[in-house]
Formats: C-alpha cells, structure tokens, sequence
C-alpha cells in the first residue's frame, strides 16, 4: 500500500512541471507584454521596468528564474496590480474559492450519490424516471442560466415558506455568511449532482446484477444490508474515479458564478487577468488550480485502492 | 422423512427486449429430506431458472407463477421478509463461479460468518470461530490465515470451498448446488464432490444438485429429474434414470457420453511423421508485486513430441499445464523462449513472417468458444472463406463462394445459410462453422483446442464424428486438446498428459487408460465420472490433496518427486516403461 | 440436409439478420429516440432555411423597438413589436432570425469541434489501443494527467492569445473533448484485439492491415458513434460558457451561447430574450442526449 501510494505521489510531481511550463510558455506566445494598453513610457523607463520584471532576458532563462522563484514558493508580482504579489492577490481569493468549490463538490457527491443510488434501486419506476429527467435538465441548462433564474425566484421575488417571507442575498460574499452561500453553491453544485447521480444510478445497476449480490441475497441479507454492506463499495469506484474531473468541472464553472453574484474568488482574478495579459497571475492561478486537482485526484487513487483490495494487493 | 420441499406447476417468464421468453413450463418435483434430487439438462433446459424462482432470486425482469411449499408453506410470493428468513438460513445455494459469486472486497471470514450472525444471533467471535471449524471441515490449509483473506487471493478449488462453508454454517436442511463444479478443474471437482457427498452422509443435509454433467449425477443423487426446453422430461429414481430411461431424449443423452469401456483410438493408416516439436519452451515474464522483480512464468517447459500423418495425439491436463499456449507456440501464433518446432523437415526458426503466412495452409486451429472466435459482423460465409481469401487470392469471388459451399455441406450444415450470422446459429452450428474455416484450405494438420468443451453433451457427440469422418477423409494430423478424458479417448492413437508444461506421461490411448503408471495420471482418471450409479458409488478414489500449485512456484514441478525437494531446479526426466510408453521420473 | 438431385446454386440463400439491421430496428422502435431525430431535423432545417424565414436581417438594428415584447406575448410588457414572433433584443434586432443564425453557428461548432475531437480521439485511441503493451500505457498516462487538468482554462488562454479566432474556437473546443474519445477508441480496440476472433483470422493467414480494416474498425464504429452524438452537446454547453465569459462568438456573429447571456442579463425585464434561445438549446441537447442513449441501447441492449 505504502509503495503504490509513493509511485503515485511521484506521478504528480512531473504533473505539475508540465501545466507550470506549458501555462509559462503560452503566456509568453501571447503577441503583446502587460504594459502595451497603458501609455507608452519612455524608453529607457521602459527597458528599466522591463529588466526589473527580468522580461530583458532569453525566454529559456527567464523560465528558470520563475521556477527557481516557485520552488521557494514566490510567484512573483502581479503585473497589473502593482501594490501586489501575486501570492497576496492568491491569498485573499483563494479561501473564497475553495469554500464555494469544496462545499459545491460536497453537496454534489452526498446529493448526487443519494439520488442515484435511490433510483438504481427503484429501477424504471417513477423515483427512477424522475430522478434521471431531473438529472437531464441539470446537465443540459448552463450556469449562467439556472443563476439568474433562481436568484429571481429565491432573491428578489422571495417565496413564503411556514408563514415566514423568505429571500436570499443575491450577490456579495458578506465574509462568507451562510445566507450568501446558499445560492451561488447550489447553482455551481447543479451540474455535478446531475453526473454523479447519473454515474452512480449506472454503476449500481450493474453491480446489482452481479453475481455475488445473489449470493448475498440468497443468504437472506435485507436489501439495506446488501447495499451498505456489498453493493455501494463497489459501485462507488467509478464516482472515486470521477472526483479529480468533476473538481475540475466545479472550478471551471466558478468562473461563471464568482462572476454573476459577485464573489471576491480566484476566479475573477483569472478572469481579468487573461484579459490583460498580466502573466504571473494567470500562472500563479492556473498552478493553484492544478495543484488542487492533483492533490485530489492523489487522494482519489488512494482512495479507490481502499476500496478494491484487487488493485491494493496486486 | 417428510418432504422438505415441493415444487408444483412451476412457471417462469422472462420479458426480454426481443421479445418474451417462457423458461420453465409447468414444472413440479418434490424433494425430501436427507436427500439428494439431481437436475440435469442442457443449456436452455430452465434447469437453474427454476430454483432461483421458487426461492425469489430471479432477475427484475422475471416472473414466476405456480406453488412452491416449503415444509407445507407457501413460499412463492411471499414477502421479502419471510424469504430472508429462509434463505441462507434453513435454505443456502452454492452457485456455478466461485470469483464472481464472492464479494470481492469483503474478506473471506466476514462473509462466512455474516449468513450465521444474522441468522442466528451469534456474536462476533463466536461466529469467526465457528467459521474456523468450518474451513477446516471442508479442508482448507491454513484456516485462520485463510480466514482474513480476500476471495482472489485464494485458488478456484479453495473459493469454491468457502462458498460450501458459507452455505453450510447456518446448519441448513437443503443446500441448492447450481452447478457447482461446472468451472473447476476435473481433479479439484472430484474433491469437492467429495465434501458434497459427505455432507449427505454426515449431516443429512438434502442436496439438489443441478448440473449438465450426467457424470456428477450418477455419483451423488438418489433421485433425478431430466429437463428439456423448460420442462421436466423424465423423473425416477437414479437407477431407474440411469439403467432404464425411458424417454427418448434421455436415452439419448446417455448415449452422447463417451463410454469408459468403449474401444478407444480409430483404426487408421499412420503415415510419415509431420511435425517434430523438440524441448518447447515458452516462457512469459510476470511482474511480482510492484517494484518487485520479473519473475518468468514457465507455461512450457521443455515438451517434446513427434506427430504423423493420419495420427491423432490427445494432449490432456488441467488448467496451468500448458496445453493451450503449446498448441498456439506450435502453430506460431505466440513466440517461443526455447527448443525446435520442426515442420516437413524444415526448422521453422529459420523461416521468415511471410514464408510463415503461406505455410498456414498446412496447419489449422479450431477454437473452443465457437461464437467468440468469429466476428460478430461478418456472415458465416464471408467468415469461412476468409482464410482462403488470405492464402489463395487469386480465386475468384464465385470460385470461393463454390468452395465454401462445398465445404459447409461437407461438415454438416445448410449451404442456404451461407449469408447468416454467427448469433442466429446454434453453439454446435458455429463450431461446425469454425470446423469449414480451418479446413477449407486443406490443411494437413488441425489442431482442436478444447473444440467441444464448451458444448452440450449431445452436440459434443455429433462434432466428435465429424472430426472423425473429417480426419479419415483427409488423412489429417490431429492435435486434440482437452480437459475431458473421456472426449480425448475416441479420438486419439496416443495420449499426452502435461503438468505444469511438462510432459508426466505419453502412451498409446489402450495403455494409458489401462494402465496408468504417473500418479498424477492416476489422479486425473479417477476423477474421470462415469454415467453409472453403482460403479459411481463403489469406486475407490485417489485423490490430489490440495489444489493445483501455481506455475510461478518453481518447486511445484516436484510435487510427485518429493526426494529430489532440495534441488529447486530439477526437472523429472522421461523414462521409457514400454514401448511408446513414457512416464516421468516419480517417487 | 440438402435433398438429393438438388444443385447446390439452385438451392435458395436465406438472407441473413446483421446485427446492425437488428440494432436499427430495435432504435426504430425507442420512441424517444425516434422523436428527437425528428426535432433535430426540423431545427437543422429551420438553420439553414434562417434567411428565408424571415423578413429582418440578424444583424439589423432598429432603436425604436429595444427589448419589446412580441405582440401575442400574455404577460406585461412594456412595449410590444408587431412582426417580430419572439420579439427585439436590447437594440431592437428581430430576436426569431438570431435564434435562427444562432443555430447555425452553435449546430457548426457542434459539429465540427466533434469531428475534431473524433479525429484526433480516434487516431491517439486507436494506435495506443493496436500498440499495447508499454507504448499503450504511456500514452493513456499522459490522457489520464490531461484528464483531470482544468483544460477550459487553457483554452480561455489560447482565445486571449490568438484573438477570438474564429476557428481556432472550433479546434479548441475539440481539443477539450478529444480525451474521453481517446479513452473509448482505445479501450474497444484493446478489448476486440483479445478477441478470439482476432486470433482466428492470425491463424488464417489474414494481413496485419485486413485485420484492422475488415476486423476492428467495423466493430469499433458502434461506441465511437454512440459518444459522438453525446459530444455535441457538451461543446455547445462550452461555447456558450466562453461566449458568457466574453471569450466566443464576437459581434455582429451570434450563437445561442451569446444570445442566452444577453438574456440573462435582461432576465427581469425581457424574459423573453432568455426563453426562445434557452428552450431551443435545452431541447436539441436534450434531443441529442436522447439519441444519443438510443444508439446505445440499440448497439448493446442490456434489460434496462
């Protein structure tokens, strides 16, 4: 166990080298430096700011500096903002983004699984079909649709709930306030609840089929026995699969909904900072996002050795 | 004794995407206590489809109908509850694949004291320890190692020990057997056999054993039920079954079976040696562990044989001997790691890829799953000519489709079917199909790789024939692979029997069925089963104690040579007994 | 089994049942399936026939009639647009022939950006898959690492650098879906590779080359079609999240994408200029996702 978790450990390092490297390199194809937009500076300025932003040198050895830099964990200033570093900008955007993306990816598995596992259970019957059609519509209706739509229902037109008037914020994060976070969670979680429901209703019918769950039927094991105890480890190995691409998918999608309800993540950082070619963020935000998903997609082959003792001891 | 069980007017329906399908008809039977009822049908027969419905395990898209009382209640229909009650409990079933039939990620003594723990209200050590007892009962080494391992860490046999353990614990009144030795090794079959046959004695346990295998059921039922299409055929006592069937289809499944004092071997000319295979060895590298080494596994290792025209060589031995990849590493279709495969006198190492391609029309191979090795999207025809296509291109597209006529007709099927697909044809129909494909370029050598094995015993009878009729037509060299001894007997002039890639002991077919001298050849014919109840059940068995070592521990060639245990790589030498006869060195 | 005195070419063939005729007819009988064909037609119809269909050019503006409701629409309104069946967007374009030209340009990124990914899946799936062995696991390591990146952000960057390019949209959206496509390619020829059948036409003396093409790739179109209708709707939903960022279609150019962001903007008061091109999107990937389970279904009935 300990040897297969260290050869997979390794396998993220190089990873990582990749993205930081190709991220580098196309920034740097970019036709245009970060200073084009504004005025132009008088040259000799100019070359001054160029050289302390090392952008004077060979491409090859300003990629060296910036690995150097990142291996003492400096990702350098951010070219637009000057009072900043990056890491600073990072920092502040950054616990915004990861709350939205990990309580989304939260309600997504539990919700998603809940729901999949109940309509592989009541197979092509109504909780089946309802739960599917639900989960058609989740996957096919963008982001950016579903949060206008229920930011009017839940927001600004409100709905009445036990006598009380209840409405959501409709933007702001508020330092996190629960109230805040119901909405923006909900509309990035959507999407993910739908595949996961999907993945999981398939996975657990076609374990249901197998052989091994009659043999546990005919020793007389109650249904709930049989899923909790046989039947929900294996079909969980291809949603423990899908954990790395489904984080993924839920960053992708913060950009959209950090945008539309005004949220202070990482996101709109990016964003921006593609628009204007300012460099070091961009890469410091692409490095962040990908060291996320490696970590968990680490945690996630872990995990599914955890779960299939075939693959733990091979 | 009462009657534990009793089945009346059966029926099951499955509603399938093409269509409705009625699996079993009108089914009744009785089974009393202590007994054992035997089942036995071929494919198709609803033999297992009948049990899973009178105890409620039928897929969702089943639906059964009739009266199945347990001790006088009425099971069929009733509440979930009240099945779970029973099964597992006062009810357990053992099921046909021991790998896909455990949970496997569950360890091996969670499982077997799961059924007891929720059936009886024992506690947790109470239950491990009696699981204990049981994996001794039914002889597995090692049990309370065993206990804390997982299903594919241990063996077939050990697998299918643990599930007759599972299915025992709870102190059952009826274990249902569905095909329980169907996928296991013919050596490893007789020993659970073994453990069946003493749970009867010991326990009084009633059995209903449900197999296509005539052979099982002679040794182990009293009673037997026939079934055909989904219904019952036939029922009496196994004498009455055995001695004086009275259906005509039962009479005829006792015919299909290879009798043991049949006379063996064809009378046939035997002509110039063909092929000489010297010192195979065929080696594959296997990783152990993750940063572990290479280790090789020794599939062949050093097999040496000569073949002549008109000749047929039985090739037999149990899964890991090496038979299949000796036969494909002969007929250069997988790379050697050592010795000579000598054809016509031409070295066929010195030969190149395209001299290798032409020389196929000399040597053919039909392979054992008659739908799987054709392509699913081609018409038989197409199928059948291909090869000819291949090595003949100058023919035109008429010429082939005249031969492929000719060659369908020849081994039994319509020509009017030439432009239909393998899936709406028979098992045995395919087979017939693989059969015009290998012979249709009018080779002088065919090897049979487990050609029959995977069909009913009826069918297997008629292609038996045709390789008969084809061999004698054509003067054809035969290889005829197989686990079966019986099957390999009417074919073959001498006999071949391989041990973990090596030969243990070569002899006219008469000799080696006569007179076996190789322990392991001795194992192997003991645990040949024979249609007859009475010899069945006079028989002396000489059992293998354990299971079928693995290829990659090098000392497991040495298990019938324990003397020579502290020379790892001693490999037991031929010696010749008689003439043709070889036998391995053994203690 | 043949009557003696008959000649075996006077003797009548049975036509045989091809697994594909028996896959078509079992998708001719999945209604869903067959309905959303139907609408799928209509709408690629309605796409190409757009300029025909109505009056108003897509790009023409009008400052007279902003975000006016159509004349039949049942709820308030603060201004209304005779001839206009869905209404003017926010400078008063006729909003009916931009969902149309929207159409045209979501349906072609649809299609193309697949094809893309099919190509490039199809010949990385295929080589991996026919390689095997070490060249086979290095190249499904790099798809594996690929996989879980978050590769639309490298796809926004490409955008930024090169400009919004037209077709450059295209080839990057199809560059995001190629892994999954790969995976499939690779994992079907690896599995028809063991086939015995494969090892049967060896033993026949067939080619390498006849192997593949009469053997394998008739057998691996099946899946490959079965994914490729379930692309297309992922890198429509793509596109439109580029165009909201900002990052897609560029003006006076429209696609759903764009014209669902400008509604959403608008939502509160001109519902309508989210609700015709919002519909006509969900319901032809809804059409495409159903066709796309009944070519499956078709292709590999298991009991559902």
């Amino acid at each position: 166990m300990m040897a297969y978790a260290l050869r997979r450990l390794l396998g993220a390092i190089p990873t990582l080298f990749v993205i930081v490297t190709l991220a580098f390199f196309m920034m740097r194809a970019a036709p245009g430096g970060p200073f084009d937009s504004e005025r132009r500076l008088p040259p000799e300025v100019e070359r001054n700011v160029k050289a302390a932003y090392n952008l004077d040198k060979p491409l090859a050895q300003q990629y060296l500096i910036y690995l150097g830099k990142l291996a003492h964990g400096d990702l350098g200033p951010s070219y637009k903002n000057k009072d900043f570093t990056v890491a600073q900008l990072i920092g502040t955007g950054l616990p915004v983004s990861a709350r939205l993306g990990l309580s989304a990816m939260a309600l997504a598995l539990l919700l998603g699984t809940f729901l999949g596992v109940n309509a592989a259970l009541k197979q092509n019957r109504w909780q089946d079909y309802s739960v599917m059609g639900t989960a058609m519509l989740g996957i096919t209706i963008p982001t950016f649709v579903t949060a206008p739509i229920l930011t009017l229902i839940f927001g600004i037109y409100g709905i009445s709930l036990f006598g009380h008037e209840f409405s959501l914020p409709v933007g702001g994060w508020n330092g996190g306030a629960l109230a805040n976070m119901v909405l923006p969670v909900t509309v990035l979680a959507l999407p993910q609840t739908a595949i996961v429901a999907r993945l999981m209703r398939g996975s657990m019918v076609e374990v249901l089929r197998a052989n091994y769950i009659r043999t546990a039927r005919a020793k007389g094991l109650s249904v709930p026995h049989i899923v909790l105890g046989h039947a929900l480890r294996a079909a969980a190995l291809p949603l423990v699969s899908y954990l790395g691409p489904a984080l993924a998918a839920i960053l992708t999608g913060s950009l959209v909904v950090e945008q539309i309800f005004g949220l202070p993540g990482i996101g709109r950082y990016f964003v921006q900072g593609a628009l204007n070619r300012d460099y070091t963020l961009v890469m410091g935000v692409v490095i962040c996002y990908a060291a996320l998903i490696i970590l968990l997609n680490f945690v996630a082959d872990i995990l599914i050795a955890f779960l299939d003792p075939r693959i733990r001891l091979s | 004794m009462g009657a534990l069980l009793e089945i009346n007017n059966l029926n099951v329906h499955f509603a399938l995407a093409d269509g409705d399908v009625h699996a079993v008809k009108d089914a009744s039977l009785v089974i009393n206590e202590g007994e054992c009822l035997g089942v036995v049908g071929e494919s198709g027969s609803g033999k297992s489809q009948l049990f899973l419905a009178a105890f409620g395990l039928l897929a969702a898209n089943g639906r059964a109908a009739g009266s199945v009382r347990y001790r006088g209640e009425e099971i069929l229909g009733a509440s979930p509850q009240r099945l779970n009650r029973l099964r597992g409990g006062a009810v357990t079933m053992i099921f046909q694949d021991p790998l896909t039939s455990l949970t496997p990620h569950m360890k091996v003594g969670a499982q077997i004291t799961e059924a007891l723990m929720v059936h009886r209200n024992i506690p947790r050590t109470a239950a491990r320890q009696k699981a204990r007892e049981m994996l001794d009962y039914v002889r597995i080494p090692e049990s309370a190692r065993r206990l804390n391992q997982y299903p594919h860490e241990l063996s077939g046999g050990m697998r299918q020990r643990v599930m007759i353990a599972m299915a025992t614990i709870t102190g059952p009144d009826l274990i249902i057997a569905d095909e329980p030795t169907t996928a296991l090794d013919v050596t490893v079959q007789a020993q659970i056999l073994e453990i069946l046959r003493a749970l009867k004695t010991d326990r009084k346990t009633a059995i209903a054993m449900v197999s296509h295998d005539m052979g099982v059921i002679a040794g182990l039922a009293d009673r037997v039920q026939v079934m055909r299409f989904g219904q019952i055929v036939e029922s009496g006592t196994a004498d009455e079954i055995f001695y004086a069937p009275k259906a005509d289809y039962t009479r005829m499944l006792l015919d299909a079976i290879p009798k043991a004092n049949e006379t063996p071997a064809p009378a046939g000319a035997i002509g110039t040696p063909l092929l000489t295979v010297d010192d195979l060895k065929v080696s594959f590298p296997v990783k152990d562990g993750l940063f572990g080494k290479t280790r090789q596994l020794r599939a062949v290792d050093g097999i040496s044989f000569t073949l002549h025209q008109g000749e047929t060589l039985g090739v037999v031995g149990e899964s890991g001997c090496g038979k299949s990849t000796l036969a494909r590493a002969v007929l250069q279709l997988l790379p050697k790691t050592g010795g000579r495969v000598v054809w016509l006198g031409r070295d066929l190492d010195a030969a190149t890829g395209s001299d290798i391609r032409k020389l196929r029309e000399d040597f053919q191979i039909v392979f054992q799953d008659p739908l799987a090795s054709l392509d699913p999207r081609m018409p038989v025809g197409v199928s059948i000519a291909e090869p000819l296509k291949s090595l003949e291109s100058q023919l035109s597209r008429q010429a082939l489709r005249e031969r492929v006529r000719t060659m369908m007709q020849r081994v039994g099927l319509d020509p009017a079917w030439i432009n239909r697909y393998p899936h709406e044809l028979s098992g045995g129909q395919n087979q017939r199909v693989g059969l015009a494909r290998a012979m249709i370029v009018g080779p002088k050598m065919l090897v049979c790789d487990e050609a029959v094995s995977a069909l009913d015993v009826s069918i297997q009878a008629q292609i038996v024939e045709l390789i008969r009729d084809l061999q004698a037509q054509s003067q054809l060299a035969l290889i005829f692979i197989s686990h079966d001894l019986s099957v390999v007997r009417r074919l073959s002039h001498r006999v071949m029997v391989l041990y973990l890639g090596r030969v243990v002991e070569l002899a006219p077919s008469a000799a080696l069925y006569t007179d076996p001298h190789h322990p392991y050849t001795r194992a192997l014919l003991s645990a040949v089963l024979s249609p007859d109840p009475r010899a069945e059940r006079a028989k002396k068995r000489e059992l293998l104690t354990g299971d079928l070592p693995s290829p990659l521990d090098p000392r497991a060639q040495l298990t019938f040579l324990k003397s020579r245990q502290n020379e790892p790589d001693y490999r037991p030498k031929l010696e010749q007994i008689a003439p043709n006869h070889w036998v391995a060195e053994h203690d | 089994m043949i009557a003696t005195g008959q000649t075996l070419k006077a003797v009548e063939e049975v036509k045989g049942r091809s697994l594909w005729v028996d896959a078509r007819r079992r998708l001719f009988q999945n209604r869903a399936a067959m309905t959303s064909i139907v609408i799928l037609a209509l709408i690629a119809l309605l796409a190409l026939l757009a300029p025909l269909l109505s009056p108003f050019a897509y790009d023409e503006v009008n400052y007279d009639i902003i975000a006016c409701a159509p004349n039949w629409w049942p709820a308030e309104a603060s201004c209304r647009a005779a001839g206009h069946i869905f209404g003017t967007d926010a400078v008063g374009r006729d909003l009916f022939v931009r969902v149309l030209f929207g159409a045209r340009v979501s349906l072609a990124v649809g299609l193309v950006a697949t094809l893309v990914s099919l190509v490039i899946g199809v010949m990385y799936g295929a080589t991996a898959g026919y390689l095997g062995g070490r060249a086979d696991t290095l190249m499904m390591r790099l798809v594996d690492v690929l996989y879980s990146l978050p590769f639309v952000f490298f796809v926004i960057i490409l955008m930024v650098i090169f400009d919004r390019n037209f077709i450059l949209l295209f080839v990057a959206i199809g560059a995001v879906e190629w892994l999954t496509m790969a995976r499939i390619v690779r994992g079907q020829t690896l599995s028809i590779k063991q086939k015995e059948f494969i090892e049967a036409a060896r033993a026949g003396g067939v080619s390498p080359l006849a192997i593949i093409t009469r053997h394998i790739i008739p057998n691996v179109v099946g899946p490959v079609m079965v994914y490729v209708t379930l692309t297309v709707p992922g890198v429509i939903l793509t596109e439109s999240f580029l165009s909201f960022l900002g990052l897609g279609i560029q003006e006076p150019l429209t696609s759903w994408g764009v014209l669902i962001s400008d509604g959403a903007d608008q939502m509160e008061t001109a519902p309508w200029m989210l609700l015709f091109p919002a519909s006509f999107m969900a319901v032809t990937l809804f059409c495409f996702n159903f066709v796309g389970d009944g070519l499956r279904d078709a292709l590999d009935p298991k009991d559902r």
